[in-house]
């Protein structure tokens, strides 16, 4: 039972990390855009 | 190039990358529930519904998630194929986006694969590892996409870096059919997931298992290759927003 739980936890673990890191390069890209956002309008070419 | 025209002002375009990417959207809601729902079924078959296998007992249960991951690995790896060629071929933004998406997936579900074929093989072979041309080749397989997922981030320009790995995404690919029948063309301990699914070694339930397990992570995969298409669109945003305020 020690070999199957370690299988499915090492599956589980490794989905959530991935979706932890999709997440958070979703907050910095959505940060970056507001913030060249904010840059182009506070200074307009 | 699909960029390669007028550019919008940088906040329009940063308006229309947020309000795309902040809030999801029907189809992404309808798809993450489905994807969760059925992944619980698959989790409540593999424990509780598929019954215990006769020789190796319930280690056996390894198989359901292991070979669906295998399974998508592949399929990841002919997409990541596929964007390359249409890449090379089209020189439009979505086929890398695609290569690249299929890629990092691709890789995650090789390391799942490799990881929990090792925990399997302790118990049933009596090694973690051992140089079966199976588990070779997987392993060759997955070196080939970390470069290539490596060789993207070291080229800082951004077409440079879609072409020289849309290059590596159509070669690379040599070793996924190699890697699929290398149990068929070599002496392996490693036994053919058909053989193992057609023997008769499978009981009906144990077939549903597999069944519904494979829905699962295909399931999952395609939310998570919409969801990193997404993002990339994202991240192309920022790009053509810094050229936009450089310029």
């Amino acid at each position: 039972m020690g070999y199957l739980f370690a299988a499915y936890a090492v599956v589980w673990v490794g989905l959530f990390a991935y979706l932890f890191l999709l997440g958070s390069e979703v907050r910095g890209l959505r940060r970056q855009i507001e913030e060249l956002t904010r840059a182009g309008d506070e200074h307009p070419h | 190039m699909q960029h390669s025209g007028d550019v919008a002002p940088s906040s329009q375009l940063g308006q229309a990358a947020v309000s795309s990417g902040s809030r999801p959207g029907t189809w992404t809601l309808l798809a993450s529930a489905f994807t969760f729902a059925i992944m619980l079924v698959a989790l409540y078959a593999t424990f509780l519904y598929a019954p215990a296998e006769a020789v190796q007992g319930n280690v056996f249960r390894i198989f359901y998630v292991h070979l669906s991951l295998a399974w998508l690995a592949y399929l990841a790896f002919v997409v990541v194929f596929v964007g390359s060629v249409g890449y090379l071929w089209r020189q439009t933004r979505g086929w890398d986006h695609l290569a690249k998406a299929s890629a990092e997936i691709g890789v995650l579900f090789t390391t799942l694969v490799l990881v929990t074929g090792s925990i399997w093989a302790r118990p049933v072979w009596g090694v973690w590892w051992t140089w079966d041309a199976r588990l070779t080749t997987s392993l060759v397989l997955w070196f080939i996409y970390v470069g290539y997922l490596m060789l993207r981030g070291a080229i800082g320009d951004r077409e440079r870096a879609a072409r020289a790995a849309a290059v590596v995404g159509v070669l690379g690919f040599v070793d996924v059919p190699i890697s699929f029948l290398s149990v068929f063309w070599w002496r392996t301990v490693h036994p053919p997931a058909t053989t193992v699914a057609e023997s008769g070694g499978l009981t009906p339930e144990m077939r549903i298992t597999l069944l519904l397990m494979l829905v699962a992570f295909t399931a999952l995969y395609v939310f998570l290759l919409r969801f990193k298409m997404v993002l990339e669109g994202l991240r192309d945003s920022v790009w053509d927003m810094e050229r936009d305020r450089t310029s």
